[in-house]
């Protein structure tokens, strides 16, 4: 059994406007001591899902249905009180923010304090003591100095590793990254990362990565998912997701990531478009509007999550035919753009696939 | 720290130095009425007039009686003498400081505790109807004039006119009988003086605390698994309630230059009712005392604030 399995997941907020479907029925599941990155634009629904798991998006206005068992356990008809166990407990989290996330006005060593007591009947120096020991894990130098400091005398890549210190300190099966390195400089970036792979080696959390940068998911994650409009458009082993991603929406994502080892010359391709209203989501395929290679069905017909043939573990919501979507990333992945590589798959005559067609002549 | 009080404390000097030179200088220059006629009487002459004005100094150049006033008032901390009944300002001011006090600091207790209470009430129950009722209610309130406002709680609430009488009437406030002993005069201008305060306050709370709760630290206190009390009250109101206490000391400092009007309605011999008498009988030693006093209380409080603010923020460095 996995540790934490998400079911047909659905996070639907109600406003002025109309409704939000801000998460629109995902399922993925993450083993113990397993990463999962999860990718997608803003607003693709990746932090309301994660906030989700921990019952921060609970509100009046909210109607959330499916599923997340943790430990076996059901979260979504958990009652406050027993979310509340969770939450910091087995399950922590840390923020895209780190100058925002913690409070400004108590030193960090009473953050942490106040987070192991939470969760932990211990008096307040042996809290201090967990406290320093977990800063001293994570890096921080001079713990106990340092625990002294209010969070404006630390620097963004400090503050950070402090988060993950309060996030670490009640020994968590589960550790919710959302956007843990945005706010960072790019070489604080890869130590945050190599502090994180660390911890999940040395204290064998299970770690959900989220963020919009498929660089980060490529050095830490096993498995990939990539969310598209509140929907998860494809999911697979990391490996995968580089070397034979089968999404026209992660075709542009990696073309989209400057590369060392590609030609100099080489332009970077970004996605045409803008992420779609989650109000009125375009009919059948929810990326046909920014996808060159659409076809009319695909304006009708909705993709499901499904195999893809010969990938375990490999699963895609594409309308296109999967022989297409090979030759299609064969020309891309030498760096032809859409149109060229769009006329040669169509040459060699790919558009004679399996399932998907199928289902695109169902529908017409 | 230690310099910023420092350089602070000048600026009080030289700030308090021009308050002195202007309200001088508006007092002098455009008089509104002679003082010298003011002081000699019913059946003055010309001459006992000449005499007052002489021993006054009245002809003086207006520089020469500016730096007498103000010698007099550095050196011997004297503030004149009241032309009307030539005593001196000093004692009068300091005999009724001690009621201003009563009334001010324990307004500022009632309206601080209501506003703050009220104002997170509204604040964690957004939208609802206690909040719509507690934002309605604090519109009235701050709309309402003070004096009006006196009227109407002397007329439902005083001992000798009022409909229900819980309260004693206007007027029984008596500091001979000592400062604690008539303290329950003071619970109706108290609660008359707090009200637009009140309201004013948890307003501000109110928009503060919303602002404060969709903060990223709140967020990461509920991630926590803190208690949603714990959250509102120890990370929430811990922020939002720091920039109140700045307003707090502020309006204090204004408020001990004398609430006039509340002072006048319930007749409590304050600083305010001290001036808005002296202001009626042109008593312009008194008025200039007063004006004083409250240019003191204002930067006083105001530098209180400041440092107290360096201890509740330590982001704040001086």
């Amino acid at each position: 059994m996995a540790l934490l399995e998400v079911e047909d997941l659905r996070v639907h907020f109600k406003t002025d406007d109309g409704v939000v479907k801000a998460v629109d029925g995902i399922s993925y599941s993450v083993d113990a001591g397993q990463t999962l990155g999860i990718v997608g634009e803003s607003g693709s629904g990746k932090s309301v899902s994660s906030m989700t798991v921990m019952g921060l998006t609970r509100a009046k206005n909210a109607t959330i249905t499916g599923s997340i068992r943790f430990d076996g356990k059901e979260l979504l008809t958990a009652s406050e009180d027993e979310l509340r166990a969770v939450r910091g407990g087995p399950i922590s989290m840390i923020f895209q923010d780190p100058l925002s996330s913690l409070h400004p006005m108590y030193k960090i060593g009473k953050q942490l304090v106040e987070a192991v007591r939470t969760h932990q009947d211990v008096s307040k120096a042996r809290a201090l003591d967990r406290a320093v020991e977990m800063l001293g894990l994570v890096g921080i130098p001079e713990p106990r100095r340092r625990a002294d400091s209010y969070p404006h005398e630390f620097s963004g890549g400090m503050r950070q590793r402090v988060m993950i210190a309060m996030a670490l300190c009640n020994d968590p099966k589960l550790l919710i990254a959302d956007e843990p390195t945005t706010a960072l400089d790019v070489t604080v970036q890869a130590q945050i990362l190599d502090l994180l792979e660390k911890l999940k080696r040395e204290l064998d959390t299970a770690i959900v990565l989220i963020t919009h940068d498929l660089g980060v998911v490529a050095e830490v994650t096993d498995d990939i998912a990539v969310m598209y409009a509140g929907r998860i458009v494809e999911k697979a082993h990391r490996d995968d997701i580089f070397a034979a991603p089968e999404h026209p929406y992660t075709w542009g994502l990696l073309r989209s990531i400057p590369r060392l080892d590609s030609p100099r010359d080489e332009e970077l391709v970004p996605i045409p478009g803008r992420p779609p209203s989650l109000i009125n989501p375009p009919s059948g395929c929810s990326f046909h509007p920014r996808c060159p290679y659409v076809r009319e069905a695909h304006t009708r017909v909705d993709p499901l999550l499904e195999a893809v043939p010969g990938a375990a573990g490999h699963e895609v919501a594409c309308l296109l035919p999967p022989a297409t979507r090979r030759a299609l990333w064969a020309e891309l992945s030498t760096g032809a753009d859409p149109e060229a590589a769009k006329a040669v798959a169509t040459a060699a005559g790919a558009g004679s696939g399996t399932g998907s067609v199928r289902r695109e002549e169902e529908a017409s | 720290m230690g310099t910023y009080i420092l350089r602070r404390l000048l600026w009080t000097v030289v700030l308090l130095f021009f308050v002195t030179a202007l309200t001088f200088l508006i007092f002098n220059v455009l008089p509104t009425a002679d003082p010298a006629k003011l002081r000699a009487g019913r059946n003055q002459t010309p001459e006992t007039v000449a005499a007052i004005r002489d021993q006054l100094n009245l002809d003086d150049p207006f520089l020469t009686r500016f730096f007498s006033y103000l010698g007099d008032l550095l050196f011997h901390f004297d503030f004149g003498t009241s032309v009307l009944n030539d005593e001196p300002v000093r004692p009068l001011i300091f005999e009724a400081l001690p009621n201003t006090l009563m009334l001010v600091l324990g307004a500022a207790v009632v309206w601080f505790v209501i506003g703050v209470v009220i104002g997170t009430i509204s604040a964690v129950k957004r939208g609802s109807i206690l909040d719509r009722v507690a934002m309605t209610t604090a519109l009235v309130a701050i709309s309402a004039p003070v004096y009006w406002l006196g009227l109407v709680a002397l007329y439902l609430f005083s001992s000798d006119l009022g409909v229900l009488g819980l309260f004693p009437a206007a007027g029984t406030y008596d500091a001979s009988r000592g400062v604690f002993t008539s303290i329950s005069s003071l619970f109706l201008p108290w609660l008359v003086l707090a009200a637009a305060f009140s309201a004013i306050y948890a307003r501000l709370l109110r928009s503060n605390l919303l602002e404060t709760m969709s903060e990223d630290y709140i967020r990461t206190a509920r991630a926590k698994g803190l208690k949603e009390r714990t959250v509102v009250f120890k990370h929430g109101l811990r922020s939002a309630i720091t920039p109140i206490i700045t307003v707090l000391g502020l309006d204090i400092g204004i408020l001990l230059g004398g609430a006039i009007l509340t002072e006048s309605v319930f007749g409590i011999p304050g600083i305010g009712r001290l001036s808005f008498d002296a202001i009626q009988r042109n008593d312009i030693d008194i008025v200039q005392g007063a004006t004083l006093f409250l240019a003191l209380g204002v930067c006083t409080m105001s530098l209180l604030v400041d440092v107290l603010y360096a201890f509740l923020d330590p982001r704040v460095r001086y």
